[in-house]
Parts: structure tokens; C-alpha cells; sequence
């Protein structure tokens, strides 16, 4: 029986074209074993996820990756998408964004195009990409600005950079961006692999908050800045993706639909495929997109807890990779009674820099090959 | 006299699945009511205030919704929809 009078619709279509890209970052938060899903949707089986999704109601659709560059239709997607109605967001490194690129994606309607930094200085932004990049990236914004696009500036923080946050909303304000997003790392995908890395100190986190209160004191309407809080050092778990299955569908390369960025990390659970399920179906019929929907499948501490309906019982992805059961409460919550492994992990991170560190772990192709590999043969019975 | 239009890093549109205008922009979507769909429609270069709020009493034909309207637009202002032109 179907439960589309309770469920409300889709309206944030991620259509993630591709796992190709020319970065290796270090805190990518796709698969780590993207290699294995190297399978891509066509032209046609885009746009038919579009139009299905956009009758469903979904008005945001985002395309991202990987890098959508490397797609050679975007062009065509992005002008169908824009007749369709949706508003049109291209989510890029910059990398392959050129003069003639931006010209037909201008007249095709893109609405708006965000681009990635790693930091305010080539030598860092070029070490965390593992690429040469810096310096095409303010060419690329220069370009972008030319052609009339809003620009929303993204740059992912962790403890390499933070102490540049200055310089980096400098270089937004003078680049024209409209929004600025600084997103601390959540540690999903690659950036889980790197997190003791990657990972800030209170400190930090502090001194940032502080400098984005005084520029957004200073600064007036010219560029909203959006500051996203690192998890690991709060209390109470962030309201993940707005809930599970309430506004956000995820297409990935291959066509697996997915109610978040990384729920394909999790286990037990079986992605529908675009190419087999109606949208529709997918939405309000599948199992992936029901088993966390809502409240019922919620277990201690929160089943009982009055602030349930507030965080939703934070991050499923999460809660899997800490406690090892994604149906679990996010242990970033003090509730949690696995709430000391988060900290843990913080303590960790902060009493064991030194020259012995492990290198950084880039996401490039070997290495998704080495991890999945190395992932296949422990769950193998000794 | 100041004429009022949306910023263009907005789109205003109607959405027939959510029986409601909304405002779109980068990554986000506001749901409007109809009284704010109404007026931010005709946020579009032609008018001011002034004649933005008569064309409003006719279509409506409601004569006291100048407070309302104005505070509405103001409250669009400090949300940085509106843009300024002269």
C-alpha cells in the first residue's frame, strides 16, 4: 500500500554524473571503493531521472561527482534540467570549466555555479587536492564572475587549513562570491580514512568560529558566509540530510538511488537502481528509502527522547561507522552511551601529532582498489 | 522613487506538487505564503511601493493591506531578496 498521502515529496535531486575526477582529495566524502562502480547512467537515463523527479515535486537539482565536468553532456542536462523547472546548481572543482564551456551552460540556464578551494594558498590547496590546481581555480572564478553566474565559494576545513579562515573569506570577498561555505570535514568516505589527520583541535574550532562571527559583523549583505560545525566536538548530533528520505534523493554514477551522500557505506541495506525502479517507487515504496524514515525504527536513547523529532536522531552513515549499527543514535549525542568513543577519537587525534603520523590517504584510483580490496578480505571468514 | 525587483540569484516560481510559490537560490528553496507570493511576483523592476501596494488593493479589493505589504517587503529587504534601484 502506498504512503505518498504521509510522505512528503523529494525536492533536492542530487545527480552525482560521474566518480571520474581530476582532484585526489583527501577528505572526498565519496566511496572509497568508487572504482567498483565505474558503470554511468547515459544521457537519456539522466534525463529521465529529471523529469520524473521534477514531477514528483524535487526543484533543487545539484549536479555534482566527482567532477560533472568530465561528463561531456552536461551541457545537454543542464538545459533540459533548466526547462524542467529545476533550479540548476553545478557543484565543480573548476577543473575543465572553460570560457566556451561556461558560454553554452550559460545559455543553457545554469542558475548558479559552486566552486571548490582546499585553502588560500597554492601550496596547501595543491598538497590536499594531491594536483597542481590553485592557480586554474582563480582563473576559473574570474571566468565565472565574467559570464554573469552567482558563485557560492566551498571550502572544506580541518586542522591544516583553519588557521588560514581569515585569508580564505578574504579571498571569496574579492572574488565577488555571493556564498561562502566553510564546511568543516565530516568524516565519511576518504575523509574517514584520514580523520585523525584531518581532524581540528577545540582550539581551533574556537578561534574559527570567532574570526566568521567578526567578518560576518563586518561585511554586511556582500557575501553570506555559511559556517557548517564539526560534529565531533558537540553534544547533540546534527539533523542529518533534514531526515532520511524527507527532502534529499541521491542518484548515484551508476544509477543507485540513495537517501544520502554515503549511505552506500552502509550494511544490510539494497540501493534501488534508477534503470530498474520508477522514481516514484523508489520514494515512497523502497525499503532504502523507509528503513530510517520518520521515528519508528528509532531504538534507546532515542526512542524515548524529547528532542527525537529535533535532530532525528542525527546521522545514520555516522552512527554505523562509530557504534558499528547504523540504526544506533548518533554517538555524537552525550546520550549515547557510545558517546566516549567520539571523544576518544578527538584525544586521539590531539595527543598523537608528531613526526610519526601515517601519510595522508589522496582518493585516486589505486587507492580505492587497494581499500575496497583490503575491505573484501576482512570480511571474509579466517 | 525606489523600484522594487528580486535579486537575480533569485527565482521566484510556482510549484503545483506544493501549492505555493517558493524562491529559489543557490542550494535552498523558501516556501511562500500567498500574500508573499503575491507581492514578490510583482517585484520585478516596474513598480515602487506605492504602486505596487494599489495594484495589490484592486486585485485584492482590500483597502488596508498598505501595513501589511510594507512590512513584508521590508522583512524581504533584511533577507537580501530585494535589490535597489533608482
Amino acid at each position: 500500500m502506498s504512503d505518498t498521502a504521509r510522505i512528503a515529496p523529494p525536492l533536492w535531486l542530487l545527480a552525482e554524473l560521474t566518480y571520474r575526477c581530476p582532484l585526489h582529495c583527501a577528505f572526498c566524502y565519496n566511496p572509497v571503493n568508487y572504482a567498483d562502480h565505474n558503470n554511468e547512467l547515459t544521457t537519456d537515463e539522466w534525463l529521465g531521472v529529471f523529469r520524473q523527479a521534477r514531477a514528483l515535486g524535487a526543484a533543487q537539482l545539484g549536479f555534482s561527482g566527482g567532477e560533472p565536468l568530465v561528463r561531456d553532456d552536461l551541457e545537454v542536462l543542464v538545459g533540459e534540467a533548466r526547462k524542467l523547472g529545476f533550479y540548476t546548481n553545478l557543484i565543480t572543482s573548476g577543473i575543465g570549466l572553460t570560457d566556451k564551456r561556461l558560454a553554452k551552460l550559460k545559455e543553457a540556464g545554469l542558475d548558479h555555479i559552486q566552486l571548490s578551494f582546499q585553502d588560500s594558498t597554492k601550496e596547501l590547496n595543491d598538497f590536499l587536492s594531491s594536483t597542481r590546481t590553485f592557480d586554474l581555480k582563480n582563473r576559473v572564478a574570474r571566468s565565472i564572475k565574467a559570464h554573469g553566474f552567482p558563485m557560492v565559494l566551498n571550502c572544506v576545513l580541518h586542522r591544516y587549513n583553519l588557521p588560514h579562515l581569515d585569508k580564505i573569506i578574504d579571498m571569496a570577498l574579492a572574488m565577488g562570491a555571493e556564498y561562502l561555505e566553510l564546511a568543516n570535514t565530516q568524516y565519511y568516505g576518504w575523509a574517514h580514512i584520514n580523520r585523525a589527520q584531518l581532524m581540528p583541535t577545540a582550539e581551533q574550532l574556537r578561534d574559527a568560529e570567532a574570526v566568521v562571527e567578526r567578518y560576518r559583523s563586518e561585511i554586511g549583505g556582500q557575501c553570506k558566509i555559511y559556517f557548517v560545525i564539526s560534529d565531533y566536538f558537540e553534544k547533540r548530533p546534527k539533523r542529518c540530510m533534514n531526515g532520511w528520505g524527507a527532502v534529499f534523493l541521491g542518484v548515484a554514477p551508476d544509477g543507485a538511488a540513495l537517501p544520502c551522500h554515503t549511505a552506500r557505506s552502509l550494511p544490510g541495506l539494497t540501493f534501488p537502481n534508477v534503470k530498474e525502479v520508477p522514481i516514484e517507487d523508489i520514494w515512497y515504496e523502497s525499503d532504502a528509502f523507509n528503513r530510517f524514515r520518520g521515528v519508528e525504527w528509532m531504538k534507546e536513547p532515542c526512542r524515548s527522547c524529547e528532542e527525537k523529532l529535533i535532530d532525528g536522531g542525527g546521522c545514520r552513515c555516522q552512527a554505523y561507522l562509530l557504534t558499528g549499527d547504523p540504526a544506533n543514535t548518533d554517538p555524537i549525542c552525550d546520550k549515547s552511551p557510545m558517546h566516549e568513543k567520539v571523544i576518544n577519537v578527538v584525544w586521539q587525534a590531539a595527543s598523537k601529532r608528531g613526526p610519526d603520523e601515517q601519510p595522508m590517504m589522496f582518493r585516486n584510483d589505486a587507492n580505492s582498489r587497494l581499500v575496497s580490496g583490503r575491505t573484501t578480505k576482512q570480511k571474509m571468514p579466517a | 522613487m525606489t523600484v522594487l525587483k528580486l535579486k537575480p540569484i533569485f527565482r521566484l516560481q510556482w510549484e503545483p506538487v506544493q501549492n505555493a510559490h517558493v524562491l529559489l537560490y543557490p542550494e535552498g528553496m523558501v516556501k511562500l505564503n500567498q500574500s508573499a507570493g503575491e507581492i514578490l511576483k510583482r517585484c520585478d523592476g516596474t513598480r515602487n511601493i506605492e504602486t505596487l501596494i494599489d495594484e495589490l488593493k484592486k486585485v485584492f479589493d482590500t483597502p488596508d493591506l498598505g501595513d501589511e505589504v510594507r512590512l513584508f517587503v521590508a522583512e524581504a529587504e533584511r533577507r537580501g531578496w530585494l535589490e535597489s534601484l533608482t
